[in-house]
């Protein structure tokens, strides 16, 4: 049976993405989205009962270093790359919250 | 007398020799992308001052710094390098300037290389063709209305035309080896953990991993070897010793055992791509190869398994561009939750926006089970396949891509169509497995055919030594495109 997206489903998967949708891109990505669901459905296809997932390839597992403090990044270098910041007292500055 | 179109190694031979500078051979470079790149558009931005800085100071030092001395190399733009605007080929990071290098940088720069610039890319790696670059395409140099492929684009084009013998791409779903193939020269993804992700900036990090482009598969071994290894900071690149692949390249493939899943040869594939692989394969046989029929009986879900794992991991880690630390930020919102949705909305293009969505969409509540899960079991078939076929064989042989290089703007309606272009690239990223593409010839209209093999985790030597025995045997890496 075909999938299909309407423009309230897009709306509500931008808010989870925390992207503002123009009108136009809404009924665009619904329609796009609603394309590839339908072609990815046919994993439906295939029994995987019990099958293991495989969330990474990784063959013998992470490799740790140490836990000993190394050196890292100056925080005024950091500052200069923020669109808003207030490097005297070291802080991010953002849209007012409260 | 050394061309653009000279190898790495015959440059660092002359350099050595003292029958040339590093500075001579940053020239050679800059001013072949000073005449190419307008057509070409290889470079997002190229800092010529810096590099012949770098290579005037390894003149001074006198010493041989280390096997890449005096080598100028070009790298894809969602590499980190201290000082330069690293933008992943994103309006949210056109300003961006990295505080930092990534691992493959200073290993780079230890060995001698000489960074040239940095090329154009999709947008953080997604796509198959430049053309979802804030600020591409590149323009395939073996016909400039034709996509060089993606996302490692750029860098395939600047190897292939000549401006750099080596270039470092990122492979998630084949951005590496589909370019290479659509350009005509070598790029290998190395086996998941080979090399340090360590200042790539992420797409999806069960499945990136950083590689070279190369006009030679003996360059291709050569900066394998100097990228390649453990890193106290990326916990995923392995401790597995990095072998010498440029000292095993011994020219023989007597018995080399390569399985060909025919059954995956279908419609789909493009009579001339399968004219120029079947003869490839024929030319393996003849090299000593016993070449073995394989099924890889769940290949054909590898597509969208691949699609679901990524997008996944990519909305998780494309969360942290909200206009608060590094970036562009939306100047027009009241509130932070206003920032963040402007912020993103116009930072990001409209693929990585669709990829971010269906990665979010298969993560949601209700929906978990039926599509992520269910790819990741997928994800461990399609690794099964490999490891019973590599109980018959030592390395699997496809197409690189189904069709060769298409027109630019051929695809860009359809992103379903863009994505199933990757039928042959997706399987190796998704089983962890490395995997290299080699040119093997042309279309009648003169477009190159990539043969891809596919190896055992860690058994990267095996296929350059295969890829190199072929190369020899063969004159598709000699031939240059008319720019």
């Amino acid at each position: 049976m075909a999938l299909t997206l309407g423009p309230d489903d897009a709306r509500r998967i931008a808010t989870l993405a925390r992207i503002e949708l123009t009108t136009d891109e809404v009924d665009l990505f619904a329609r796009q989205l609603g394309d590839i669901l339908n072609y990815v459905d046919e994993l439906r296809a295939l029994d995987t009962t019990g099958v293991e997932p495989t969330s990474h390839p990784l063959l013998a597992g992470p490799v740790w270093r140490a836990d000993e403090l190394v050196p890292s990044l100056d925080r005024d270098t950091l500052l200069q790359g923020a669109p808003g910041a207030s490097p005297r007292v070291g802080l991010f500055k953002v849209p007012k919250v409260l | 007398m050394v061309g653009p179109f000279d190898t790495a190694r015959a440059l660092r031979d002359a350099i050595m020799s003292r029958q040339m500078s590093a500075e001579d051979a940053c020239r050679v470079a800059l001013d072949r992308i000073e005449r190419a790149n307008g057509r070409l558009h290889a470079f997002h931005s190229v800092d010529g001052d810096r590099a012949l800085a770098r290579a005037r100071a390894l003149d001074a030092a006198g010493a041989i710094t280390g096997p890449l001395h005096g080598i100028p190399i070009a790298l894809k733009d969602n590499i980190a390098v201290t000082g330069a605007v690293t933008t992943a080929g994103s309006r949210i990071l056109e300003n961006y300037v990295s505080p930092f290098n990534a691992t493959v940088v200073d290993k780079l720069e230890r060995a001698g290389a000489v960074i040239v610039g940095k090329t154009i890319c999709d947008e953080f790696a997604m796509g198959s063709s430049t053309e979802n670059s804030a600020f591409g395409p590149s323009r395939n140099p073996w016909d400039t209305g034709r996509a060089p492929g993606g996302s490692s684009g750029g860098s395939a084009v600047a190897v292939a035309s000549g401006m750099t013998p080596l270039a470092l791409g990122s492979d998630t779903g084949g951005s590496i080896r589909q370019p290479a193939a659509f350009c005509g020269i070598v790029g290998i993804k190395p086996t998941y953990g080979r090399v340090s992700r360590y200042g790539l900036l992420a797409y999806a990090s069960s499945l990136d991993q950083i590689g070279p482009f190369a006009r030679s598969v003996a360059d291709a071994a050569l900066c394998l070897e100097v990228i390649g290894g453990q890193d106290s900071r990326d916990a995923t690149a392995g401790s597995a010793p990095v072998p010498a692949f440029s000292e095993g390249l011994t020219g023989n493939m007597d018995g080399v055992r390569i399985g060909v899943p025919r059954h995956l040869l279908t419609d789909g594939v493009d009579s001339d791509v399968r004219t120029a692989f079947e003869a490839g394969v024929q030319t393996l046989e003849r090299l000593g190869a016993k070449v073995i029929d394989i099924e890889l009986p769940h290949a054909r879900f590898a597509i969208p398994a691949y699609y679901l794992v990524a997008t996944a991991e990519a909305s998780s880690n494309l969360a942290r561009y909200d206009g608060v630390r590094y970036g562009f930020r939306a100047a027009d919102a009241g509130t932070l939750e206003e920032m963040y949705d402007r912020t993103r909305d116009r930072g990001f293009g409209a693929e990585v926006k669709r990829r971010i969505m269906l990665g979010t969409y298969v993560l949601s509540a209700g929906y978990y089970d039926a599509y992520y899960l269910k790819a990741l079991q997928v994800r461990t078939l399609i690794r099964q396949d490999y490891q019973q076929a590599f109980e018959r064989v030592d390395a699997v042989a496809v197409p690189t891509t189904p069709t060769p290089a298409f027109r630019l703007g051929e695809r860009t309606e359809d992103p379903l169509q863009m994505y199933l272009a990757d039928v042959f690239t997706v399987s190796a990223p998704l089983s962890g497995l490395p995997a290299i593409s080699v040119p093997c010839g042309f279309t009648p209209e003169k477009l190159p055919v990539g043969l891809q093999l596919t190896g055992r985790a860690w058994d990267e030597m095996t296929l350059l030594r295969v890829a190199d025995a072929f190369e020899r045997a063969t004159e598709w890496t000699k031939q240059h495109p008319p720019v």
